[in-house]
């Protein structure tokens, strides 16, 4: 069985103009010690739909479907079963460590209360453990600094302290929600490289939710690429890199600026992010998709295995081999 | 069928009127749509009105005047008979009419001493929060002074010496009232100076009177707006409470505090005498609270 | 080759700001922070100079000291042979003509209270007041034509667009006078990588049709190498490398140049897993008390002694490159 297992998760909004689906059929699994990346724009719903996996949504949202962990929901538990699980077997980081972190406490105070109450450990004991992850996460001089504010710190100081947090428990599953977003590249660097030996010590597994692509390149096993509330794209990273087979992983390749090598001009998708409250009734993208036609826009692509490829999960109408063709046209 | 070929009507309407520019919402137009989906607040901007009108208009097709006693009905309960519908005081004048009249001085001193001091408060504010600095130090200074005065102790000084004048009374709400205002003013300019439109359009080169006028006064309409109207109820209420302590308006002049305060002797024997200009005076509260939430959901940025 | 003339020079530029320190006295003399210490650059018609470094480094500081926004303290800014910092406010009303700027968060350097029109239409008013308004609202429709935007959007509002969108208002704000420069301040870092790359091509189209030139400022190495020709990176307010594009990433002569590459993730994950990350130890110094000499050398892989000593200047290495690192 899988550490954790996603059916078909959902969420819906009330807004005043009706509900907002901002989720809709997430599946996937995560073993124990493997890294899930998934990719998106604003208002594509990555971060939504581990919210709600956490049960942090806004008030007005509402989960549907199943999020197994160790075979039990995370959906319906009660607050107090999920107080359970959250910050001990199942943990999160945040963008902004600033939102996470109370800014009136001590590093130390924040982080001992979290291991005496799901550990049962005297304060004594809890800050020495304390210590002793602060220096995992590459904090100098931590035994000092355990008893700063977090505003002491700096920016990619306390996103390490946060992540010491997370993993105060030990958790087997780390969410890091677009962790290096607010960071420099090379405070991203040291994150990154610090997430990798973790993992590597720890054997955590790690969902990281990003817009880069190139964040999910070095870090990640598997990928999902979602667009506009749905998956569009699910499989190995190697595969999604090297032969991404639906039209918005290959925009969003071609779109990015690259360092490795020299194209002049970038292959642009043309439009405006999705708008969540008006939809299309068939595939998200159709609305941007050089390929799409009018089938596209009112039917709803599955998201089925990409041919030939088993691993592969794509929801496109087009075959992989119908976008081939289309492609050597265009730059024939 | 028929849906679906008005549907195509339609498109094809759409379609031709493509050409032409699409009216912007903005963001005032919003605010208003905002502001009257509101229920509460929409019934409280009706009720306001209601009683105004009333206020303005009800003395003068009542058969009552305000100062004239009724020798056949003192301390009389509300009734149908000769037309009292409050009932009369205990010097027999129609309480209904003098519910009338007091609003008119209140919602009168409400809406001169909000006017005054909304204004006083918008230029304090705003000169403070444009100019900066040391001007800025001094000015802010002088309305935290203004906080300290006890308005109450100064009140009472100016009704002895200059007597109980109408004047007076939106003079006394006025200078004790502007400094919220103020404050709040000059917070929001500081807050646009530095927001980058303003910078932008100091890199084309608009002129500083232009910025002010273009870029900096409309956004700050918003929340003065929003101040006015949260303004406008505690005002009335101060004039309530000078005039329930004798600091109020002249006898047989009248307003809803000095008839709260005519009630409170009498009412274990006449409670109505009370209860009347009571109500009206907590009805209006009321309204005008809702419509000042409504007015902050509908124009606070934060919202958007 | 003929020698170029430059229309921008700028000469050891410093812009220093005046902070309160904390728990202090009123009487107590305010600290200096150095957001750009000492920068110096040249740029040529048509030209891209990409400007990159972290936050903090006094890239955008730098951007507005060349538009009077934050003035410089000392230096020389010339512009087509003038220098701005003598210039009278008549002066820099002819100047703002022919500079102008983009900025970083694409809604909030449009006014809410404006729609399209006006926004767009704004610089002429000031600029061209000659202008009948018909005038202007043809000039304005047409800037929108070329950016992208539809015609039909003219009487809208900011709010009603997305990111993407406003920042082809900001652009076309910036166009209608068709200046010479365009500063663009990180116009892109805001937005989703899908709009991103739209916003990169259209200002590259935009520049070879109209002559161009920018000032690109940005964090990120892979964006710049994108649109610039020559690229300048800073670090605590003080320039590292000056240097052809190629030229900086092939053979980057600046430790902090290779440290910033380095850490740039690669959408590929077999380079990117094999890629040898340089970390840079520790965090950025305060630049309230910047390290003495070379201001990078307290990260510095390679520091030696000498690095502490003099504050280095840019050194011409080649024709392409010019770097400030004493070893390089």
């Amino acid at each position: 069985m899988s550490l954790l297992q996603v059916k078909n998760l959902g969420v819906q909004f009330q807004t005043p103009d009706g509900y907002v689906y901002a989720v809709n059929g997430v599946n996937f699994e995560l073993e124990k010690g493997q890294t899930l990346g998934i990719v998106g724009e604003s208002g594509s719903g990555k971060s939504q739909s581990v919210l709600a996996m956490m049960g942090l949504l806004a008030k007005n949202g509402k989960a549907s479907g199943e999020a197994l962990y160790n075979g039990q929901n995370l959906l319906t538990m009660s607050p107090k079963q999920l107080n359970g699980i959250r910050g001990d077997r199942v943990s999160m980081i945040f963008q902004d460590p600033m939102t996470s972190l109370n800014p009136y406490l001590t590093v130390e105070r924040q982080m001992t209360e979290v291991l005496q109450l799901h550990k049962n450990m005297t304060r004594r004991e809890a800050k020495k453990r304390a210590i002793e992850l602060l220096e995992a996460v590459r904090i100098p001089e931590a035994a000092r600094r355990i008893d700063m504010y977090p505003h002491e710190f700096s920016g990619g100081m306390r996103q390490r302290v946060m992540i010491a947090m997370a993993l105060l428990c030990e958790p087997e599953v780390l969410i890091a929600d677009e962790p290096t977003t607010a960071l420099d590249v090379t405070v991203q660097a040291q994150i990154l490289s610090l997430l990798k030996d973790l993992q590597r010590d720890f054997g955590t597994a790690i969902i990281m939710i990003t817009h880069d692509l190139g964040v999910v390149a070095g870090l990640c096993e598997k990928v999902m690429v979602m667009y506009g509330g749905r998956v569009m794209e699910y499989g190995k990273s190697d595969d999604l890199f090297y032969n991404p087979t639906h039209p918005y992983t290959i925009g969003l390749l071609g779109a990015l600026p690259r360092l490795d090598h020299d194209g002049d001009t970038l292959v642009s998708i043309p439009g405006n992010p999705p708008n969540m409250a008006h939809m299309p009734k068939g595939c998200p993208f159709s609305e941007r998709c050089a390929h799409a036609n009018a089938h596209c826009v009112e039917v709803l692509p599955a998201l089925e295995a990409a041919g030939n490829q088993t691993s592969m999960l794509r929801a496109c109408h087009k075959s992989v081999a119908e976008l081939q063709i289309i492609k050597e046209k265009a730059y024939a | 069928m028929l849906r679906s070929k008005q549907k195509a009507a339609a498109e094809a309407i759409a379609a031709n009127v493509g050409a032409v520019a699409v009216d912007g919402r903005s963001p005032w137009r919003d605010a208003r749509e905002r502001f009257f989906r509101n229920k509460a607040a929409v019934l409280s901007l009706v009720i306001l009105t209601l009683i105004t009108l009333a206020c303005v208009f009800g003395p003068m097709l009542l058969p009552h005047s305000y100062e004239d006693t009724d020798w056949d009905a003192m301390s009389m309960a509300p009734t149908l008979l000769n037309s009292h519908y409050f009932g009369t005081d205990e010097l027999g004048r129609d309480l209904l009419v003098r519910c009338l009249i007091g609003g008119r001085i209140s919602l009168m001193v409400g809406l001169m001493a909000t006017i005054a001091s909304v204004t006083i408060g918008i230029v304090w504010g705003a000169t403070a929060g444009f100019l900066g600095g040391k001007v800025d130090t001094l000015m802010m200074r002088i309305v935290d002074m203004m906080y300290a005065v006890p308005y109450l102790l100064i009140a009472i000084l100016m009704v002895t010496l200059l007597g109980r004048e109408f004047y007076l009374v939106v003079l006394t709400i006025t200078v004790f009232s502007w400094m919220d205002m103020a404050r709040v003013v000059r917070g929001q300019t500081l807050s646009i100076k530095s927001k980058e439109y303003i910078e932008a359009a100091r890199a084309i080169g608009v002129s500083t009177g232009s910025i002010i006028f273009r870029h900096v006064v409309p956004n700050l309409l918003g929340i003065v707006v929003i101040y006015t109207t949260v303004t406008v109820p505690g005002v009335i209420l101060t004039e309530s409470v000078l005039s329930f302590l004798g600091l109020g308006v002249q006898e047989p002049m009248t307003s809803w505090g000095v008839l709260i305060e005519d009630g409170t002797g009498v009412m274990e024997t006449t409670p109505w005498i009370l209860l009347f200009p009571a109500a009206m005076l907590s009805i209006t509260l009321y309204c005008a609270n809702y419509i000042g939430d409504g007015m902050r959901d509908a124009l606070d940025p934060k919202d958007r | 080759m003929p020698e170029r003339k430059p229309i921008l020079s700028v000469r050891d530029v410093k812009v220093h700001f005046q902070v309160k320190s904390s728990n202090a006295w009123p009487w107590t003399p305010k600290k200096t922070l150095k957001a750009v210490d000492g920068v110096s650059f040249d740029l040529y018609a048509g030209e891209t100079l990409g400007v990159v470094g972290e936050s903090g480094c006094g890239k955008s500081t730098l951007a507005r000291a060349i538009l009077n926004l934050h003035p410089a303290k000392s230096g020389e800014i010339v512009w087509m042979g003038r220098d701005l910092r003598q210039g009278t406010d008549k002066d820099w009303l002819a100047v703002r003509r022919d500079i102008q700027m983009i900025f970083q968060d694409p809604l909030a350097s449009l006014n809410p209270r404006m729609n399209i029109g006006q926004i767009i239409g704004e610089p002429l008013r000031v600029h061209r007041p000659e202008l009948s308004g018909t005038e202007v609202d043809k000039r304005v429709r047409a800037m929108m034509a070329k950016v992208g935007l539809r015609e039909q959007m003219i009487n809208r509002y900011p709010h009603e667009f997305s990111g993407g969108q406003c920042q082809r208002i900001g652009i076309a704000r910036a166009l209608i006078l068709e200046p010479k420069l365009i500063i663009c301040d990180e116009p892109v870092s805001a937005l989703d990588v899908s709009i991103q790359a739209q916003i990169i091509n259209l200002l590259k189209d935009l520049q070879r049709e109209m002559g161009l030139a920018l000032i690109f400022i940005a964090h990120d190495l892979a964006v710049v190498k994108h649109i610039s020709d020559r690229i300048l990176v800073m670090y605590l307010g003080r320039e590292m490398e000056l240097a052809e594009k190629h030229a900086l990433y092939d053979a980057p002569s600046h430790p902090y140049t290779r440290a910033l590459l380095s850490a740039i993730p690669i959408p590929d994950p077999k380079l990117e897993k094999n890629k040898q990350i340089q970390i840079l130890q520790g965090d950025l110094p305060s630049p309230m008390n910047p390290p003495s000499g070379c201001v990078f050398r307290t990260r510095c892989p390679l520091a030696e002694a000498q690095c502490a000593g003099e504050r280095p200047a840019l050194r011409r290495l080649s024709a392409d490159t010019q770097s400030s690192c004493l070893l390089a």
